[in-house]
Protein backbone atom coordinates (compact mmCIF):
# COMPACT_ATOMS: atom_id res chain seq x y z
CA UNK A 1 0.00 0.00 0.00
CA UNK A 2 1.27 3.41 -1.16
CA UNK A 3 1.68 5.82 1.74
CA UNK A 4 1.09 9.55 1.41
CA UNK A 5 3.56 12.18 2.67
CA UNK A 6 3.95 15.96 2.58
CA UNK A 7 6.90 17.00 2.09
CA UNK A 8 6.91 20.97 1.81
CA UNK A 9 4.69 23.44 2.44
CA UNK A 10 4.29 27.58 1.37
CA UNK A 11 1.96 30.47 1.03
CA UNK A 12 1.43 33.84 -0.03
CA UNK A 13 0.65 36.78 3.11
CA UNK A 14 -3.46 36.61 2.85
CA UNK A 15 -5.24 39.93 2.61
CA UNK A 16 -5.63 42.37 0.26
CA UNK A 17 -2.65 42.10 -1.66
CA UNK A 18 -3.21 44.80 -4.36
CA UNK A 19 0.44 44.87 -5.31
CA UNK A 20 -0.12 41.20 -6.33
CA UNK A 21 -1.94 39.59 -9.65
CA UNK A 22 -3.31 35.91 -9.50
CA UNK A 23 -0.97 34.24 -11.34
CA UNK A 24 2.31 36.34 -9.35
CA UNK A 25 0.63 34.96 -5.98
CA UNK A 26 0.15 31.44 -6.91
CA UNK A 27 3.66 30.99 -8.71
CA UNK A 28 4.82 32.92 -5.20
CA UNK A 29 3.25 30.35 -2.86
CA UNK A 30 4.34 27.11 -5.54
CA UNK A 31 8.07 28.04 -5.12
CA UNK A 32 7.79 28.74 -1.68
CA UNK A 33 6.45 24.85 -0.90
CA UNK A 34 9.12 23.66 -3.89
CA UNK A 35 12.06 25.51 -2.37
CA UNK A 36 10.81 23.91 1.49
CA UNK A 37 10.61 20.72 0.28
CA UNK A 38 14.39 20.80 -1.24
CA UNK A 39 13.06 19.33 -4.55
CA UNK A 40 13.64 21.23 -8.18
CA UNK A 41 10.29 22.14 -10.48
CA UNK A 42 11.39 19.05 -12.67
CA UNK A 43 10.55 16.58 -10.54
CA UNK A 44 7.15 17.61 -10.02
CA UNK A 45 5.03 15.39 -11.89
CA UNK A 46 1.77 16.91 -12.35
CA UNK A 47 -0.11 20.14 -10.69
CA UNK A 48 -4.07 19.89 -9.14
CA UNK A 49 -4.91 23.83 -8.44
CA UNK A 50 -7.96 24.73 -6.57
CA UNK A 51 -9.36 27.93 -7.35
CA UNK A 52 -13.54 29.00 -6.88
CA UNK A 53 -14.13 31.43 -9.74
CA UNK A 54 -11.26 33.04 -11.33
CA UNK A 55 -13.70 33.42 -14.45
CA UNK A 56 -16.10 35.84 -12.39
CA UNK A 57 -13.13 37.92 -10.05
CA UNK A 58 -10.35 38.26 -13.11
CA UNK A 59 -12.07 37.30 -15.91
CA UNK A 60 -9.75 34.27 -16.44
CA UNK A 61 -10.56 30.50 -16.89
CA UNK A 62 -8.34 27.98 -17.82
CA UNK A 63 -6.50 27.85 -14.84
CA UNK A 64 -4.66 24.89 -14.59
CA UNK A 65 -2.72 25.72 -17.77
CA UNK A 66 -1.99 28.82 -16.46
CA UNK A 67 -0.47 27.66 -13.28
CA UNK A 68 2.04 24.85 -15.08
CA UNK A 69 2.79 27.78 -17.21
CA UNK A 70 3.49 30.00 -14.98
CA UNK A 71 5.79 27.86 -13.06
CA UNK A 72 7.62 27.02 -16.23
CA UNK A 73 6.45 23.59 -15.57
CA UNK A 74 4.86 23.20 -19.56
CA UNK A 75 4.11 20.49 -20.35
CA UNK A 76 3.41 18.36 -17.26
CA UNK A 77 -0.59 17.64 -16.16
CA UNK A 78 -2.71 20.12 -14.68
CA UNK A 79 -5.93 20.20 -13.64
CA UNK A 80 -8.14 22.82 -11.62
CA UNK A 81 -10.37 21.46 -9.44
CA UNK A 82 -13.65 23.44 -8.06
CA UNK A 83 -15.73 22.96 -5.46
CA UNK A 84 -16.98 26.58 -4.31
CA UNK A 85 -14.83 26.95 -0.78
CA UNK A 86 -13.83 23.66 -0.83
CA UNK A 87 -12.36 24.17 -4.29
CA UNK A 88 -8.71 23.49 -2.40
CA UNK A 89 -9.58 20.66 -0.27
CA UNK A 90 -10.35 19.23 -3.84
CA UNK A 91 -7.36 20.11 -4.87
CA UNK A 92 -5.53 18.45 -1.92
CA UNK A 93 -7.42 15.37 -2.09
CA UNK A 94 -6.91 14.98 -6.21
CA UNK A 95 -3.19 15.23 -5.23
CA UNK A 96 -3.27 12.55 -2.50
CA UNK A 97 -5.37 10.31 -4.68
CA UNK A 98 -2.70 10.75 -7.67
CA UNK A 99 0.29 9.78 -5.13
CA UNK A 100 -2.38 7.08 -3.20
CA UNK A 101 -3.00 5.23 -6.23
CA UNK A 102 0.74 4.88 -7.85
CA UNK A 103 0.22 6.99 -10.95
CA UNK A 104 2.45 9.48 -9.90
CA UNK A 105 5.77 10.00 -7.30
CA UNK A 106 5.99 13.49 -6.63
CA UNK A 107 2.85 16.39 -7.66
CA UNK A 108 1.88 19.82 -6.61
CA UNK A 109 -1.21 21.20 -5.39
CA UNK A 110 -2.21 24.30 -5.18
CA UNK A 111 -5.13 26.60 -4.21
CA UNK A 112 -5.45 30.12 -5.46
CA UNK A 113 -7.88 33.40 -5.76
CA UNK A 114 -7.72 37.09 -6.71
CA UNK A 115 -10.74 38.36 -4.62
CA UNK A 116 -10.19 42.32 -4.73
CA UNK A 117 -9.64 43.04 -8.06
CA UNK A 118 -13.87 43.28 -7.93
CA UNK A 119 -16.21 45.37 -6.03
CA UNK A 120 -17.69 44.31 -3.31
CA UNK A 121 -21.05 43.37 -5.15
CA UNK A 122 -19.16 42.06 -7.57
CA UNK A 123 -17.65 39.41 -5.13
CA UNK A 124 -20.51 38.40 -3.01
CA UNK A 125 -22.44 37.51 -6.55
CA UNK A 126 -19.04 35.47 -7.13
CA UNK A 127 -19.36 33.54 -4.16
CA UNK A 128 -22.95 33.72 -4.26
CA UNK A 129 -22.34 30.93 -7.01
CA UNK A 130 -21.99 28.36 -4.24
CA UNK A 131 -25.35 28.01 -3.31
CA UNK A 132 -28.11 27.19 -5.24
CA UNK A 133 -28.43 30.29 -8.21
CA UNK A 134 -32.41 29.43 -9.12
CA UNK A 135 -33.51 28.83 -5.61
CA UNK A 136 -31.51 30.99 -3.27
CA UNK A 137 -29.73 33.66 -5.54
CA UNK A 138 -32.20 34.40 -7.81
CA UNK A 139 -34.86 35.66 -4.25
CA UNK A 140 -32.23 37.62 -2.61
CA UNK A 141 -30.51 35.33 -0.31
CA UNK A 142 -26.76 35.87 0.30
CA UNK A 143 -23.98 33.58 1.65
CA UNK A 144 -24.14 35.12 5.25
CA UNK A 145 -28.50 34.70 4.63
CA UNK A 146 -28.02 31.41 4.20
CA UNK A 147 -25.74 30.66 7.42
CA UNK A 148 -28.01 32.85 9.42
CA UNK A 149 -31.06 30.62 8.48
CA UNK A 150 -28.50 27.72 10.03
CA UNK A 151 -27.78 29.80 12.89
CA UNK A 152 -31.19 30.63 13.98
CA UNK A 153 -32.06 27.00 14.19
CA UNK A 154 -29.13 26.07 16.24
CA UNK A 155 -30.52 29.03 18.56
CA UNK A 156 -33.41 27.80 18.33
CA UNK A 157 -32.97 24.22 19.20
CA UNK A 158 -29.70 24.00 21.33
CA UNK A 159 -30.02 27.74 22.84
CA UNK A 160 -26.74 28.62 20.81
CA UNK A 161 -26.32 32.53 21.94
CA UNK A 162 -24.62 35.51 19.65
CA UNK A 163 -21.87 36.20 22.28
CA UNK A 164 -21.09 32.64 21.58
CA UNK A 165 -20.65 32.97 18.42
CA UNK A 166 -18.76 36.08 18.91
CA UNK A 167 -16.41 34.38 21.18
CA UNK A 168 -15.28 32.27 17.99
CA UNK A 169 -14.25 35.38 16.16
CA UNK A 170 -12.34 36.69 19.41
CA UNK A 171 -10.59 33.29 19.71
CA UNK A 172 -9.46 33.25 15.84
CA UNK A 173 -8.98 36.72 15.98
CA UNK A 174 -6.54 35.75 18.75
CA UNK A 175 -5.16 32.90 16.87
CA UNK A 176 -4.46 34.75 13.41
CA UNK A 177 -2.39 37.84 15.35
CA UNK A 178 0.31 35.41 16.18
CA UNK A 179 0.20 34.18 12.44
CA UNK A 180 2.18 36.55 10.03
CA UNK A 181 0.62 35.42 7.19
CA UNK A 182 -3.11 36.17 8.41
CA UNK A 183 -5.48 39.43 7.38
CA UNK A 184 -6.09 40.15 10.66
CA UNK A 185 -2.67 40.85 12.75
CA UNK A 186 -4.74 42.75 15.41
CA UNK A 187 -7.06 41.23 18.23
CA UNK A 188 -10.74 41.96 18.94
CA UNK A 189 -13.16 42.27 21.48
CA UNK A 190 -16.39 40.42 22.18
CA UNK A 191 -18.00 44.27 22.97
CA UNK A 192 -16.45 44.76 19.03
CA UNK A 193 -17.93 41.79 17.64
CA UNK A 194 -21.31 42.18 19.47
CA UNK A 195 -21.25 46.05 18.14
CA UNK A 196 -20.29 45.57 14.25
CA UNK A 197 -23.42 46.16 12.46
CA UNK A 198 -25.79 42.95 11.38
CA UNK A 199 -24.83 41.71 7.89
CA UNK A 200 -28.10 38.95 8.28
CA UNK A 201 -29.73 38.34 11.40
CA UNK A 202 -28.38 36.76 13.83
CA UNK A 203 -24.87 37.34 11.89
CA UNK A 204 -22.47 40.52 12.42
CA UNK A 205 -19.70 41.54 9.98
CA UNK A 206 -17.28 40.34 12.68
CA UNK A 207 -18.68 37.07 12.46
CA UNK A 208 -17.90 36.80 8.32
CA UNK A 209 -14.62 35.78 7.55
CA UNK A 210 -13.34 39.04 4.73
CA UNK A 211 -12.81 38.84 1.37
CA UNK A 212 -8.86 38.11 0.70
CA UNK A 213 -6.78 37.54 -2.23
CA UNK A 214 -3.61 34.48 -1.52
CA UNK A 215 -2.42 31.54 -2.54
CA UNK A 216 -1.12 28.43 -0.78
CA UNK A 217 0.85 25.68 -2.13
CA UNK A 218 2.24 21.65 -0.65
CA UNK A 219 4.58 19.04 -2.04
CA UNK A 220 3.20 15.90 -1.78
CA UNK A 221 4.83 12.80 -2.39
CA UNK A 222 5.02 8.94 -2.41
CA UNK A 223 6.83 7.82 1.40
CA UNK A 224 8.89 5.34 -0.35
CA UNK A 225 10.52 8.12 -2.17
CA UNK A 226 10.60 10.84 0.37
CA UNK A 227 12.48 8.27 2.55
CA UNK A 228 15.01 7.46 -0.58
CA UNK A 229 15.40 11.34 -1.14
CA UNK A 230 16.05 11.82 2.41
CA UNK A 231 13.40 14.49 3.38
CA UNK A 232 11.23 15.50 5.97
CA UNK A 233 7.73 14.89 5.61
CA UNK A 234 4.94 14.74 7.81
CA UNK A 235 1.83 11.90 7.29
CA UNK A 236 -1.12 12.41 5.07
CA UNK A 237 -3.17 9.46 6.51
CA UNK A 238 -6.49 10.50 4.99
CA UNK A 239 -8.33 12.63 2.80
CA UNK A 240 -11.94 12.02 2.44
CA UNK A 241 -14.91 13.82 0.77
CA UNK A 242 -19.20 14.00 0.94
CA UNK A 243 -21.57 15.60 -0.62
CA UNK A 244 -24.80 16.96 0.13
CA UNK A 245 -27.66 19.15 -1.34
CA UNK A 246 -27.23 22.79 -2.81
CA UNK A 247 -30.16 24.09 -1.19
CA UNK A 248 -30.69 24.41 2.58
CA UNK A 249 -34.25 23.97 1.73
CA UNK A 250 -33.50 20.45 0.07
CA UNK A 251 -31.52 19.44 3.64
CA UNK A 252 -33.35 16.70 6.44
CA UNK A 253 -31.65 19.23 9.80
CA UNK A 254 -30.33 22.72 9.14
CA UNK A 255 -28.07 22.25 12.98
CA UNK A 256 -25.59 19.56 10.86
CA UNK A 257 -23.88 19.24 7.92
CA UNK A 258 -24.27 15.73 6.91
CA UNK A 259 -21.22 16.15 4.52
CA UNK A 260 -18.63 16.81 7.21
CA UNK A 261 -20.25 14.06 9.43
CA UNK A 262 -19.56 11.23 6.61
CA UNK A 263 -16.34 12.74 5.12
CA UNK A 264 -15.06 12.74 9.00
CA UNK A 265 -16.54 9.36 9.56
CA UNK A 266 -14.65 8.09 6.50
CA UNK A 267 -11.20 10.02 7.36
CA UNK A 268 -11.14 8.53 10.98
CA UNK A 269 -11.54 5.11 9.93
CA UNK A 270 -8.98 5.56 6.84
CA UNK A 271 -6.54 7.08 9.93
CA UNK A 272 -7.31 4.37 11.76
CA UNK A 273 -8.03 6.98 14.46
CA UNK A 274 -10.97 8.62 16.60
CA UNK A 275 -11.75 12.12 17.22
CA UNK A 276 -10.04 11.86 20.53
CA UNK A 277 -6.88 11.20 18.90
CA UNK A 278 -6.65 14.88 17.48
CA UNK A 279 -4.76 16.97 18.80
CA UNK A 280 -6.12 20.45 17.15
CA UNK A 281 -7.82 20.78 13.74
CA UNK A 282 -7.97 23.49 10.96
CA UNK A 283 -12.13 24.33 10.09
CA UNK A 284 -13.70 25.58 8.12
CA UNK A 285 -14.98 28.57 9.98
CA UNK A 286 -16.39 31.01 6.90
CA UNK A 287 -18.70 32.00 9.82
CA UNK A 288 -18.55 31.39 13.19
CA UNK A 289 -21.67 29.79 13.41
CA UNK A 290 -20.08 27.28 10.84
CA UNK A 291 -17.39 26.67 13.21
CA UNK A 292 -19.43 25.43 15.86
CA UNK A 293 -21.11 23.40 13.44
CA UNK A 294 -17.85 21.62 12.35
CA UNK A 295 -16.71 21.34 16.32
CA UNK A 296 -19.82 19.38 16.63
CA UNK A 297 -20.01 17.54 13.19
CA UNK A 298 -16.75 16.51 13.49
CA UNK A 299 -17.01 14.54 16.72
CA UNK A 300 -14.89 17.18 18.97
CA UNK A 301 -18.33 17.97 21.06
CA UNK A 302 -21.75 16.52 21.20
CA UNK A 303 -24.28 17.98 19.06
CA UNK A 304 -25.69 21.52 20.52
CA UNK A 305 -22.80 21.87 22.88
CA UNK A 306 -20.58 23.93 20.31
CA UNK A 307 -21.48 27.12 21.95
CA UNK A 308 -20.86 26.18 25.55
CA UNK A 309 -17.06 24.77 24.49
CA UNK A 310 -16.17 27.72 22.76
CA UNK A 311 -17.51 29.93 25.79
CA UNK A 312 -15.62 27.31 28.07
CA UNK A 313 -12.56 28.32 26.16
CA UNK A 314 -11.93 24.44 25.06
CA UNK A 315 -10.81 25.57 21.62
CA UNK A 316 -8.81 27.97 22.45
CA UNK A 317 -4.47 27.72 21.52
CA UNK A 318 -3.97 25.95 25.10
CA UNK A 319 -7.42 24.59 25.26
CA UNK A 320 -8.75 20.77 25.15
CA UNK A 321 -9.00 20.87 21.52
CA UNK A 322 -7.30 23.47 20.06
CA UNK A 323 -9.53 25.00 17.09
CA UNK A 324 -8.07 27.23 13.69
CA UNK A 325 -4.46 27.50 15.63
CA UNK A 326 -4.05 29.33 12.39
CA UNK A 327 -6.63 31.93 12.96
CA UNK A 328 -9.13 30.10 10.53
CA UNK A 329 -10.92 31.73 7.67
CA UNK A 330 -12.06 33.99 10.53
CA UNK A 331 -8.56 35.48 11.32
CA UNK A 332 -6.12 34.35 8.47
CA UNK A 333 -8.29 35.17 5.88
CA UNK A 334 -10.38 33.69 3.22
CA UNK A 335 -9.12 33.13 -0.82
CA UNK A 336 -12.00 30.96 -1.37
CA UNK A 337 -10.06 28.58 -3.94
CA UNK A 338 -6.79 28.79 -1.83
CA UNK A 339 -8.17 27.89 1.71
CA UNK A 340 -8.17 24.37 1.50
CA UNK A 341 -4.76 24.30 1.07
CA UNK A 342 -3.72 26.98 3.43
CA UNK A 343 -5.30 24.38 5.99
CA UNK A 344 -3.09 21.91 4.85
CA UNK A 345 0.10 24.54 4.93
CA UNK A 346 -1.06 24.79 8.61
CA UNK A 347 -1.22 21.73 9.53
CA UNK A 348 2.48 20.73 8.48
CA UNK A 349 3.66 23.94 10.10
CA UNK A 350 2.43 22.38 13.33
CA UNK A 351 3.29 18.98 12.74
CA UNK A 352 6.75 19.99 11.67
CA UNK A 353 6.80 22.11 14.95
CA UNK A 354 7.47 25.56 13.10
CA UNK A 355 4.34 27.22 14.29
CA UNK A 356 6.16 29.13 16.24
CA UNK A 357 3.77 31.54 19.02
CA UNK A 358 0.68 29.88 17.83
CA UNK A 359 2.28 26.48 18.32
CA UNK A 360 0.05 23.35 19.67
CA UNK A 361 2.33 21.57 22.12
CA UNK A 362 2.92 18.33 21.54
CA UNK A 363 0.90 18.40 18.22
CA UNK A 364 1.19 14.56 16.88
CA UNK A 365 -2.30 14.56 14.65
CA UNK A 366 -3.77 17.73 13.10
CA UNK A 367 -7.17 17.55 11.38
CA UNK A 368 -8.39 19.67 8.28
CA UNK A 369 -11.75 20.37 7.42
CA UNK A 370 -13.23 22.10 4.27
CA UNK A 371 -16.70 23.30 2.83
CA UNK A 372 -17.98 24.06 -0.12
CA UNK A 373 -21.20 26.58 -0.33
CA UNK A 374 -23.37 25.71 2.69
CA UNK A 375 -22.68 22.30 3.09
CA UNK A 376 -22.77 20.66 -0.60
CA UNK A 377 -19.21 19.69 -0.65
CA UNK A 378 -17.10 18.55 2.64
CA UNK A 379 -13.20 16.92 2.24
CA UNK A 380 -11.85 15.91 6.05
CA UNK A 381 -7.92 15.30 5.58
CA UNK A 382 -5.87 13.72 8.58
CA UNK A 383 -2.29 14.38 8.95
CA UNK A 384 0.22 12.88 11.51
CA UNK A 385 3.89 13.65 12.51
CA UNK A 386 6.41 11.64 11.00
CA UNK A 387 6.56 8.20 12.84
CA UNK A 388 3.33 8.39 14.95
CA UNK A 389 2.17 4.85 15.21
CA UNK A 390 -1.62 6.04 16.59
CA UNK B 1 -27.07 38.54 -13.39
CA UNK B 2 -28.71 39.43 -16.87
CA UNK B 3 -30.95 35.58 -18.21
CA UNK B 4 -32.13 34.97 -21.79
CA UNK B 5 -35.42 35.46 -22.22
CA UNK B 6 -35.53 31.84 -22.42
CA UNK B 7 -34.24 30.97 -19.54
CA UNK B 8 -37.11 32.90 -17.66
CA UNK B 9 -39.62 31.35 -19.33
CA UNK B 10 -38.66 28.06 -18.70
CA UNK B 11 -38.91 28.81 -14.58
CA UNK B 12 -42.15 30.51 -15.34
CA UNK B 13 -44.35 27.61 -13.68
CA UNK B 14 -42.13 27.55 -10.75
CA UNK B 15 -41.60 30.80 -10.18
CA UNK B 16 -45.63 31.65 -10.70
CA UNK B 17 -47.16 28.92 -9.39
CA UNK B 18 -44.67 26.56 -7.15
CA UNK B 19 -44.76 23.67 -9.32
CA UNK B 20 -42.73 20.84 -8.44
CA UNK B 21 -42.97 16.98 -8.17
CA UNK B 22 -43.58 14.45 -5.86
CA UNK B 23 -42.78 10.61 -5.89
CA UNK B 24 -45.66 8.01 -6.26
CA UNK B 25 -43.51 5.35 -5.02
CA UNK B 26 -42.50 7.23 -2.02
CA UNK B 27 -44.87 9.63 -1.69
CA UNK B 28 -42.40 12.78 -0.84
CA UNK B 29 -42.69 16.34 -2.55
CA UNK B 30 -40.19 18.12 -3.96
CA UNK B 31 -39.56 22.03 -4.84
CA UNK B 32 -38.51 23.02 -6.93
CA UNK B 33 -38.86 19.41 -9.57
CA UNK B 34 -36.47 16.60 -9.94
CA UNK B 35 -36.02 14.57 -12.70
CA UNK B 36 -34.84 12.28 -9.94
CA UNK B 37 -36.24 11.14 -6.68
CA UNK B 38 -33.05 10.74 -4.25
CA UNK B 39 -35.07 8.33 -1.76
CA UNK B 40 -35.91 5.87 -5.03
CA UNK B 41 -33.98 6.46 -7.96
CA UNK B 42 -35.01 4.49 -10.54
CA UNK B 43 -37.59 3.11 -8.71
CA UNK B 44 -39.40 6.38 -8.09
CA UNK B 45 -42.09 7.71 -9.93
CA UNK B 46 -42.15 11.52 -10.42
CA UNK B 47 -45.04 13.42 -11.24
CA UNK B 48 -45.62 17.34 -11.60
CA UNK B 49 -47.73 18.96 -8.81
CA UNK B 50 -48.43 22.82 -7.34
CA UNK B 51 -47.30 23.06 -3.81
CA UNK B 52 -49.51 24.04 -1.04
CA UNK B 53 -50.26 27.30 -0.90
CA UNK B 54 -49.61 27.62 2.63
CA UNK B 55 -47.06 26.52 5.22
CA UNK B 56 -45.18 27.85 8.33
CA UNK B 57 -41.66 29.56 9.05
CA UNK B 58 -38.55 26.97 9.32
CA UNK B 59 -36.04 29.67 9.82
CA UNK B 60 -35.34 33.14 9.04
CA UNK B 61 -33.12 36.10 9.00
CA UNK B 62 -33.25 39.75 8.19
CA UNK B 63 -30.91 40.67 5.77
CA UNK B 64 -29.12 44.12 6.00
CA UNK B 65 -26.56 43.70 3.39
CA UNK B 66 -28.00 42.82 -0.02
CA UNK B 67 -26.55 41.34 -2.93
CA UNK B 68 -26.43 43.14 -6.69
CA UNK B 69 -30.19 44.10 -7.39
CA UNK B 70 -31.49 43.82 -3.82
CA UNK B 71 -29.19 46.40 -2.57
CA UNK B 72 -31.62 48.88 -2.66
CA UNK B 73 -34.39 46.79 -0.90
CA UNK B 74 -32.41 46.50 2.37
CA UNK B 75 -33.23 45.65 5.21
CA UNK B 76 -35.51 42.20 4.31
CA UNK B 77 -36.49 38.98 5.25
CA UNK B 78 -35.74 35.54 4.10
CA UNK B 79 -36.87 32.70 5.63
CA UNK B 80 -36.94 29.19 4.91
CA UNK B 81 -40.63 27.57 4.66
CA UNK B 82 -42.04 24.10 5.31
CA UNK B 83 -45.00 24.02 3.46
CA UNK B 84 -47.89 21.38 4.32
CA UNK B 85 -47.07 18.52 2.07
CA UNK B 86 -43.42 19.02 4.16
CA UNK B 87 -41.36 20.17 1.22
CA UNK B 88 -39.30 23.36 2.09
CA UNK B 89 -38.68 26.75 -0.07
CA UNK B 90 -36.44 29.91 0.66
CA UNK B 91 -38.17 32.96 0.12
CA UNK B 92 -38.83 36.31 0.64
CA UNK B 93 -41.46 37.42 3.50
CA UNK B 94 -43.02 40.38 2.76
CA UNK B 95 -46.47 42.42 4.12
CA UNK B 96 -46.03 41.07 7.81
CA UNK B 97 -45.13 42.90 10.54
CA UNK B 98 -41.66 42.34 11.85
CA UNK B 99 -42.87 41.22 15.40
CA UNK B 100 -45.00 37.96 13.46
CA UNK B 101 -41.61 37.43 11.70
CA UNK B 102 -40.86 33.82 14.03
CA UNK B 103 -40.25 30.44 13.56
CA UNK B 104 -43.68 29.18 13.19
CA UNK B 105 -45.15 31.54 12.21
CA UNK B 106 -48.09 30.56 9.56
CA UNK B 107 -47.29 32.20 6.22
CA UNK B 108 -49.32 32.05 2.36
CA UNK B 109 -48.13 32.63 -1.00
CA UNK B 110 -47.58 35.78 -2.36
CA UNK B 111 -47.15 36.79 -5.72
CA UNK B 112 -44.85 39.87 -6.24
CA UNK B 113 -41.55 41.27 -8.42
CA UNK B 114 -38.33 40.12 -7.52
CA UNK B 115 -35.89 42.72 -8.92
CA UNK B 116 -34.88 43.35 -12.80
CA UNK B 117 -32.32 41.96 -14.89
CA UNK B 118 -30.42 45.20 -15.40
CA UNK B 119 -31.44 48.08 -16.67
CA UNK B 120 -33.21 46.67 -19.97
CA UNK B 121 -33.60 43.38 -18.52
CA UNK B 122 -36.52 40.81 -17.94
CA UNK B 123 -38.29 42.39 -14.78
CA UNK B 124 -38.98 38.92 -12.65
CA UNK B 125 -41.89 37.70 -10.90
CA UNK B 126 -41.97 35.25 -8.02
CA UNK B 127 -43.38 33.79 -4.93
CA UNK B 128 -42.81 36.01 -2.05
CA UNK B 129 -44.59 34.71 1.33
CA UNK B 130 -46.67 36.76 3.94
CA UNK B 131 -47.84 35.98 7.44
CA UNK B 132 -51.27 35.20 8.03
CA UNK B 133 -53.47 36.01 11.37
Amino acid sequence: MIEVVVVGAGMTKFGENWESSFRQMIADAAIKALVDSGLAGEKIEAIYGGCMASGRFIGQEHIGALIADQLGLNPIPSTRCEAACASGGVALRSGYLAVKSGEHDIVAVGGVEKMTDVSTEDASFALGGAGDQETELFHGATFPSLYALLARRHMIEYGTTEEQMAMVAVKNHKNAANNPNAQFQSEVTLEEVMNSGYVAEPIKVLDCSPVTDGAAAVILCSKEKAEALGMKYIEMAASEQASDTISLAARKSLTELRATMEAARKAYKKAGITQEDVDFAEVHDCFTIAEILAIEDLGFFKKGEGGIATEKGLTALNGKIPINPSGGLKGKGHPVGATGVAQAVEAFNQLMGRAEKRQVKNAEIGLTHNVGGSGATAIVSIFKKAGVKK
Amino acid sequence: MTVSAPMNWRRIPERYRLKGSYCETCGKAFFPGRVVCPNCRRKGKLKEQDMPRAGKIFSYTKVHVGPTGFSHETPYFIALIELENKAKVLSQIIDSEEEKIQVGAKVELAFRKVGKDDKYGAINYAYKFKVIE
